[in-house]
């Protein structure tokens, strides 16, 4: 047989530069065309870093430096770690093609559930941890019935969730906070590690653990590195991954002399960073993670490539609440009470983390980090605006643009790659 | 006035890339039925889309002449105003809205500027349904009719647009015999009334039986008219015209060597998923090992649904039917046992249901193969793109790397994507639903070495086609499917197009 076909159109036409939020681009790639779409393909994923440096700057300046000072940096972490904990769990949701409304009355119910158990019963603290996280898989279980088994939209299955979980919590409560947990509880999300090591003026423990992690990231990258070479798959030329590795080093370990310099290491940061690796890792790395995806992106595809989707939706919401639950302890432990109204519209908070971090609306794309970038986006805006002392009504008007504003690009990249569903 | 009601001269119509429509011409008298044929993809519904304005003028080529005025219509509403109306395939009436609101939708009743008048709306709604023959409250939504009862809506719904030449696209290819028999028998009352109609059929029986004239069209080009009254036409004769083109040497060379029988369906039944008829009706078929067989039938047939249902019950409602792989009954009662079982189905539709065009190539090629990518639920990413790399290769697809977006890719690359996707999971047996669909001449020689590769090594490969030049090049032995049944087997070696047709144009009645 002849191939006399001239070059098919799919090689002019599939660089258009929607290669997606998942990262690693370029890899087995060549000639020019190739690098163009490296770097058009990372655009959205880069440009969310970019801008996160770019509002981290305008602020940091705007507010004479006091936005990067020691103290507010660890504050920061503090009073958004249970946002990013849930938007952990929205964006894994929100690829799925799913959306969840209810995570912010899941979040007072686990709350108030682990203050009964342990401030009214007087049960030891890690019982109230235990009780927190089963009320979360079970909400999340029962979302995942009626959205996977039964086939109603998510949207409504969790609208409803919401009231219930939110009317529940009041129930559990009889309509009163209750306060306050016993010190191993509250030093979840307020206490820290230092001065295990001494130090002088910084915590050293602090920097060690974080010099650490940089060892170790810079040794997996060197290792993903190798085992692609010997794959005989396209890396990045050396000089160019060293200097991706010192720039990592630099940011990290400039943020561990803030935190140092402060209280010390918050034990918050230590689950936050546990639960994104891991979930980084699950969304990228397992079959789970890889068929959430693929549902995301075409259902009927999925389904006859032998994705078991309703599995696959059952466990993402059973997922989610498990990781409300841990957002619950984490908030609860911060008040150091469990009140009727807590975690109001935390859902929309996470929910504009994940988009803003380049979730598409349709499915099918996002990334842990990204969403990750994304929360953080809007922790440095409301912190910044507040320091700056802007009046409420005005940073919720800015924060609701720069979420239009983030979907609206994504929305105009697509069209631009002329992907159309 | 001419004697012609219609007359369609030179309509020529391309898409980009194809031509759809070349030289057409058509001449309908006025008050007659006038029948179009030809084969899936002969440009059929194309020309009835060009003369009812969904392709307004400028769009193509050549001219319309109503009652011998040039007409250029804009659009729908345009060809409406002068009676023309089309009834599409798909019925295009919203199941939550009464009769009388589809009857008039877009053409409401009113009384005072923007309002409407009810009494109006449901007393000429009410008439217009005593002219077609149903006994149905105007006030009844849509969606509680039957597929039949909504196509008598439809032609109501012409009728209120005063309508003078109806086109009807396919009008019995989802209705019962009784329901056929009740639309063909309105056909003719509406001739009666001075109603020109055009129909669009696959069932030649009908067509022998209620046209007046019968056009054939064959590969977007006018090959005859014929006039049914004149002459005794018979089925055969218009099936001569439908199918008369040489079949070319654009399938590469393949030396049969069938080995074991690999699959056995035994007596297939499968209800429609919502409505209550059977799609597939007692179908049977085997293929061996290192053998393409082919599966031959025309819109409607129930090919697609036999497939799917075979592979994992993906479609419909199973009813009955036994499945062997190597001799050995089993069940494949969804889609993972299906591939547990060895089992691939690569969709006719690759945009909707075999590709996740958002994704990259590497994710798309091992998307039903990640277990065996995978350690204890961990997936190999380096192992899956070194696979995605060899697919890449030995499937020729044109693509820069593997982590370009499928959605971007042309569609014959796109066909190979997916191909590469079953063909990593290993499968013994591949259902192919139209391998070559919408892509163009080169790609579809590479689709069929491929398939010829596949049996070479010892794979049983099952070809769904409209086209059956292509069958006919491909196979080895060819089913014929007709309304949900197997109505022939025989071997492509001596088969003929004509034999082919007669066989997938068997109605139930007729059958011996």
């Amino acid at each position: 047989m002849s191939h006399t076909t001239a070059p098919d159109p799919g090689t002019a036409r599939s660089d258009a530069g929607a290669s997606t939020g998942q990262q690693g681009g370029g890899a087995g790639s060549r000639g020019p065309l190739a690098h163009l779409q490296a770097l058009t393909g990372n655009l959205r994923q880069s440009g969310i870093f970019l801008a996160f440096v770019a509002i981290v700057a305008l602020f940091a300046v705007a507010t004479d430096g006091v936005l990067l000072s020691p103290t507010n940096v660890t504050n920061l972490v503090l009073q958004y770690s249970y946002i990013l904990v849930l938007a952990i769990g929205m964006v894994i949701v929100i690829i799925a093609g799913h959306i969840d409304l209810s995570v912010g009355s899941v979040v007072a119910l686990t709350g108030a559930v682990s203050a009964v158990v342990v401030i009214q019963g007087g049960a030891p603290w890690p019982v109230g941890v235990a009780a927190a996280l089963a009320v979360g898989i079970a909400v999340g279980a029962w979302h995942g019935f009626w959205v996977a088994q039964v086939g109603i939209p998510a949207f409504i299955v969790t609208l409803a969730g919401m009231l219930l979980f939110r009317g529940l919590t009041l129930r559990v409560l009889d309509n009163v906070s209750l306060s306050p947990f016993p010190d191993g509880y509250s030093a979840i999300a307020s206490g820290f590690i230092n001065g295990l090591l001494g130090g002088n003026g910084y915590d050293a423990f602090t920097l060690l653990v974080f010099a650490l992690g940089v060892a170790g990231f810079a040794v997996a990258a060197l290792r993903t590195r190798r085992t692609r070479q010997g794959y005989g798959q396209q890396v990045e030329s050396l000089p160019l991954f060293a200097l991706k590795i010192v720039l990592v080093a630099a940011v990290t370990m400039g943020f561990a002399w803030l935190i140092a310099n402060s209280r010390g290491l918050p034990v918050v940061l230590i689950i936050l960073a546990v639960l994104i690796i891991t979930y980084a890792l699950i969304t990228k790395n397992t079959v789970f993670g890889r068929q959430v995806y693929a549902l995301g992106g075409n259902l009927s595809a999925a389904r006859l490539s032998g994705v078991n989707t309703r599995n696959i939706n059952f466990w993402v919401f059973v997922n989610m609440g498990f990781l409300s639950g841990v957002a619950g302890v984490i908030y609860s432990s911060r008040s150091n009470s469990a009140q009727p109204n807590a975690g109001n519209m935390f859902e929309l908070d996470a929910i504009a983390a994940a988009f803003i971090g380049g979730a598409a609306v349709t499915g099918g794309v996002g990334t842990v980090v990204g969403a990750m970038v994304g929360g953080l986006i809007m922790a440095v805006m409301s912190n910044g605006m507040q320091l700056l002392s802007i009046d409420q009504s005005t940073q919720s008007v800015v924060r609701g643009l720069v979420l239009l504003a983030a979907v609206a690009f994504d929305v105009y990249t697509k069209k631009r790659a002329g992907i159309t569903r | 006035m001419s004697e012609n009601i219609l007359e369609m001269r030179a309509i020529t119509k391309t898409f980009p890339g194809v031509k759809a429509l070349e030289d057409v011409s058509l001449a309908v008298r006025r008050g007659e039925i006038h029948a179009i044929c030809g084969e899936n993809g002969a440009g059929k519904s194309t020309l009835m889309k060009v003369l009812s304005g969904v392709y307004p003028a400028g769009t193509y080529e050549g001219e319309i002449l109503l009652d011998g005025e040039p007409q250029r219509f804009s659009g729908i509403r345009d060809s409406e105003q002068h009676g023309v109306v089309i009834i599409h395939q798909e019925l295009a009436l919203i199941p939550h809205l009464s009769v009388a609101e589809n009857i008039f939708l877009g053409n409401e009743r009113l009384s005072v500027r923007g309002v409407v008048d009810w009494n109006r709306t449901n007393a000429e709604a009410g008439e217009l349904l005593r002219r077609v023959g149903l006994r149905e409250n105007p006030i009844t939504p849509v969606g509680q009719l039957g597929v039949g009862k909504q196509q008598l809506v439809e032609i109501a719904k012409a009728l209120s647009k005063d309508v003078r030449l109806l086109i009807l696209d396919e009008p019995t290819a989802a209705l019962n015999d009784d329901d056929s028999e009740h639309l063909l028998g309105l056909l003719r009352q509406l001739r009666e009334q001075g109603i020109t109609c055009i129909i669009i059929s696959h069932k030649l029986g009908e067509i022998t039986a209620v046209a007046d004239a019968t056009t054939i069209i064959r590969d977007g080009r006018t090959i005859e008219t014929l006039d049914m009254r004149a002459d005794e036409i018979s089925q055969e004769r218009i099936i001569r015209g439908m199918v008369g083109r040489e079949l070319g040497d654009r399938f590469p060379e393949r030396t049969s060597t069938p080995g074991e029988e690999v699959l056995r369906v035994e007596g297939w039944t499968v209800r429609h998923p919502v409505q209550d008829r059977l799609v597939v009706d007692d179908a049977s078929f085997t293929v061996r090992a290192g053998e393409v067989v082919g599966i031959a039938g025309l819109m409607g047939a129930g090919r697609t649904e036999l497939a799917m249902s075979v592979f994992g019950r993906s479609y419909g409602k199973y009813v009955s039917g036994k499945l062997y792989l190597h001799g050995q009954e089993v069940q494949a009662r969804s889609v993972q046992e299906a591939i547990a079982h060895r089992m691939a189905y690569a969709t006719e539709d690759r945009k909707t249901f075999g590709l996740n065009l958002i994704d990259d190539i590497r994710g798309n090629v091992s998307a039903a193969g990640l277990r065996k990518l995978s350690r204890r639920g961990w997936v190999n990413r380096h192992e899956e793109v070194k696979v995605a790399e060899e697919s890449r290769r030995s499937m020729r697809i044109k693509a820069p790397g593997v982590m370009s977006v499928v959605g971007g890719l042309s569609g014959g690359n796109q066909q190979k994507v997916v191909l590469s996707k079953w063909v990593y999971t290993d499968p013994d047996v591949l259902i192919l639903d139209e391998p070559t669909r919408g892509i163009d001449v080169g790609a579809k020689v590479e689709i069929y070495t491929i398939i010829n590769k596949l049996v070479a090594a010892g794979k049983a490969v099952v070809v769904i086609s409209s086209e059956l030049p292509e069958l006919l090049g491909v196979c080895d032995r060819i089913y014929t499917l007709a309304e949900g049944r197997t109505t022939g087997e025989l071997p492509a070696r001596g088969a003929s197009q004509e034999r082919l047709m007669q066989l997938m144009t068997q109605e139930k009645d007729t059958a011996r």
